[in-house]
């Protein structure tokens, strides 16, 4: 294994190892598994903040590497929770009504616990028939092949169309926002199927696991996300190392150059944006059943922005970097939102952090645009720099 | 020798500036060809031209044997029939080190799922360090690009020409910013290609076009004012009244 990733590229073991102590260190701390100073929610938000991650991680993939900044990479984590989400909520649905008629005098047919959920899902869009895109939402395995299926297929046909007719740069950029944003607009109609701007909810209730409880739930959540988010990791390490990562950073710094050697660029590109909004898919389908819910606001043009923003800020090109800047600045985000954040009393004026976060990350944006370029990663390459001389 | 490439009544007009006129250009496989002529004639555009970077308004880009029109491929797929092209101001991954600038241009297949698994064969690497030692970066194959000198990325642009094994080479200017001796190194070179390649050199320096003692083409204002070799193309009046006139 003299070739493997884990020796070829020094950060793959490092990452790894430490995934594994932030995952031990959780499990020791969380209230089902070890001392309980972790709360349940923090957990929550920990193995959140692992599936954002996930998503920083793909998005360095076509950016950092491919160099095509997709601005809307939020509909494929957005989607991704929504096609777990149909199943989440069906099933858990499905038992509640189960066990309401199993006192009936009568045995319900099946017909009648079907019709029985969508009542129970639709009517608060004034539906009572499941919709066509419910249409495997009974099934685990089919809902699990689509958080990957349906992302991927949208990327496919959208960049087929936008790589084939050669829009690059700030165009693609804006073509991606309208993907985003036209996704989201098109889920908040309440007659689109998957219940408007109420969105899914429930989704922490895992069906069957009502005995397990969100104590031991919530770490098994978490773990599930950092074994993504290292699966991911060790995946994309390997797909940028070698000749293909070779072609795509080619294709980022001088496309015609690589078209002049041969290469199908669309065709990479198209590899590239796909593999990544696969990824974007799962990494949403692990975050919503651990927020509870999702709705078509969590796929704004805004958020994608956001996704973009914490890629930059850790540093493009080197998937740690992304990993790190996602983590650190959703970590401070939460902190400053949540209002845990103490208010600054100016005497004139106070600070209330929940208004004046985004300022503050605007402000953090450019600090590290202008002092840091190559991102809070960048940072480390003093150090090794020192090392090496 | 048999004919590889046939250009014919070509023309391109920019915004209304015609910069290649009625253009008519052969070349066989093996040859070396020069083609010179004053800055603006054409001579860049023309290899834009067969390398489907710019598509004409009128005539025909005949290929191979089959006389294939390379007018309806595509950039990726004009190479990939077997044509190279070095650019006159040299295009290196400047990110990416000697080695993997050849690595890519290795001749392999082009597709994702081959890059994806390609390994690094022992005959790559010997052919990787043949090809660097040819172009003197044996010392230099772990290094980046972007820090080379301007003379040593023309030869690692040189490198990956020949690492790409096209059955034609354009090549833009080659012996810029080079050294006598280092020109002398590439006229040779680029000779010894053309013994099984069909080669096209542009260049303005009349030494080196002289050292490649080959039949010279000379463009002038997008079309062919001349052609011959050397000596006979110099005594005719009218590139002697281009080459002056200026
Ligand atoms: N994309 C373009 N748009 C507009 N004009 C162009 C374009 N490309 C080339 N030209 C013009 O076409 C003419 C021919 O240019 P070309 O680069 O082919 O000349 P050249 O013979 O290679 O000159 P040099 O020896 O300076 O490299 C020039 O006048 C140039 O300004
Ligand atoms: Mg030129």
């Amino acid at each position: 294994m003299g070739n493997s990733i884990f020796v070829r590229n020094r950060s793959v073991p490092i990452f790894i190892g430490v995934l594994a102590l932030v995952a031990l260190a959780v499990t020791f701390l969380s209230p089902a598994y070890g001392t309980g100073a972790v709360s349940v929610s923090f957990t929550k938000i920990l193995g959140m903040t692992l599936c954002l991650c996930l998503a920083a991680l793909a998005m360095d993939l076509v950016w950092g590497y491919c160099g095509i900044l997709s601005l809307g990479h939020f509909a494929f984590f957005g989607l991704g929770g929504y096609m777990i989400g149909m199943w989440l909520m069906t099933a858990r649905t499905e038992a509640v009504i189960r066990a309401n008629l199993a006192e009936s005098p009568i045995p319900p047919t099946e017909g009648e616990v079907s019709q029985a959920t969508a009542l129970q899902i639709f009517s608060v869009v004034g539906a009572e028939d499941w919709p066509w895109m419910w249409a495997v939402s009974d099934s685990l395995i089919l809902s699990l092949l689509l958080v990957m299926l349906v992302p991927g297929l949208l990327a496919l046909v959208f960049g087929w169309l936008a790589f084939r007719s050669r829009v690059t740069g700030v165009y693609l950029s804006i073509l991606t926002q309208a993907m985003t944003l036209a996704l989201s607009l098109y889920l908040f109609q309440n007659d689109t199927g998957l219940r408007g701007n109420n969105g899914l909810s429930g989704l922490q209730n895992i069906p069957g696991a009502d005995a397990i409880g969100q104590e031991r739930l919530s770490v098994w959540f978490f773990w599930a996300s950092a074994l993504a988010l290292g699966l991911g990791y060790v995946g994309a390490a390997w797909l940028v190392s070698g000749k293909f990562g070779s072609i795509v950073r080619g294709i980022r710094d001088d496309e015609l150059r690589v078209r002049f050697l041969g290469y199908p660029v669309e065709v990479y590109k198209l590899v590239v944006f796909t593999v990544s909004a696969m990824i974007c898919g799962v990494a949403g389908a692990l975050y919503y059943p651990q927020a509870g819910i999702i709705n078509p606001d969590e796929i704004a043009p805004i958020a994608s922005i956001y996704l973009a923003v914490w890629v930059a800020i850790g540093g493009r090109g080197r998937l740690y970097g992304a990993v790190i800047g996602a983590a650190a600045v959703s970590l401070l985000s939460t902190w400053f939102t949540s209002g845990r954040a103490p208010n600054v009393d100016l005497g004139f004026y106070e600070i209330n952090w929940i208004d004046w976060w985004p300022v503050l990350l605007g402000l953090g944006f450019v600090l590290v645009t202008l002092f840091a370029p190559r991102g809070l990663a960048g940072l480390f390459d003093y150090l090794v720099r020192k090392e090496d001389t | 020798m048999s004919t590889l490439l046939e250009v014919q009544g070509v023309s391109v007009t920019f915004d209304g500036f015609k910069a290649i006129n009625n253009l008519s250009f052969t070349i066989g496989l093996p040859e070396l060809r020069a083609v010179i002529g004053p800055n603006g004639a054409g001579k860049t555009t023309f290899m834009d031209i067969v390398t489907g970077k710019t598509r004409p308004d009128a005539g025909t880009v005949r290929w191979g044997e089959m006389g294939h029109s390379l007018l309806s491929m595509s950039e990726a797929r004009i190479a990939r029939e077997g044509i190279g092209r070095k650019f006159q101001r040299p295009t290196v991954f400047e990110d990416q080190t000697v080695r993997e600038n050849l690595r890519v241009s290795l001749k392999k297949p082009r597709g994702p799922f081959s890059a994806m698994f390609d390994r690094v064969t022992p005959e790559d690497t010997a052919r990787i360090e043949e090809i660097a030692a040819e172009i003197g970066l044996s010392d230099h194959l772990n290094r980046k690009a972007g820090i080379l000198s301007h003379g040593q990325k023309q030869w690692l642009e040189i490198g990956m020409l020949l690492a790409q094994d096209p059955r034609l080479l354009l090549v833009d200017e080659p012996a810029a910013g080079m050294t006598t001796e280092e020109r002398n190194h590439t006229a040779d070179l680029l000779k010894r290609l053309a013994k099984n390649h069909a080669v096209v050199v542009v260049e303005h320096d009349m030494e080196f076009v002289r050292r490649l003692d080959c039949r010279v083409t000379v463009l002038h204002e997008g079309s062919v004012l001349a052609e011959g070799s050397l000596e006979h193309v110099m005594g005719d009046e009218r590139v002697i009244e281009v080459y002056l006139g200026r």
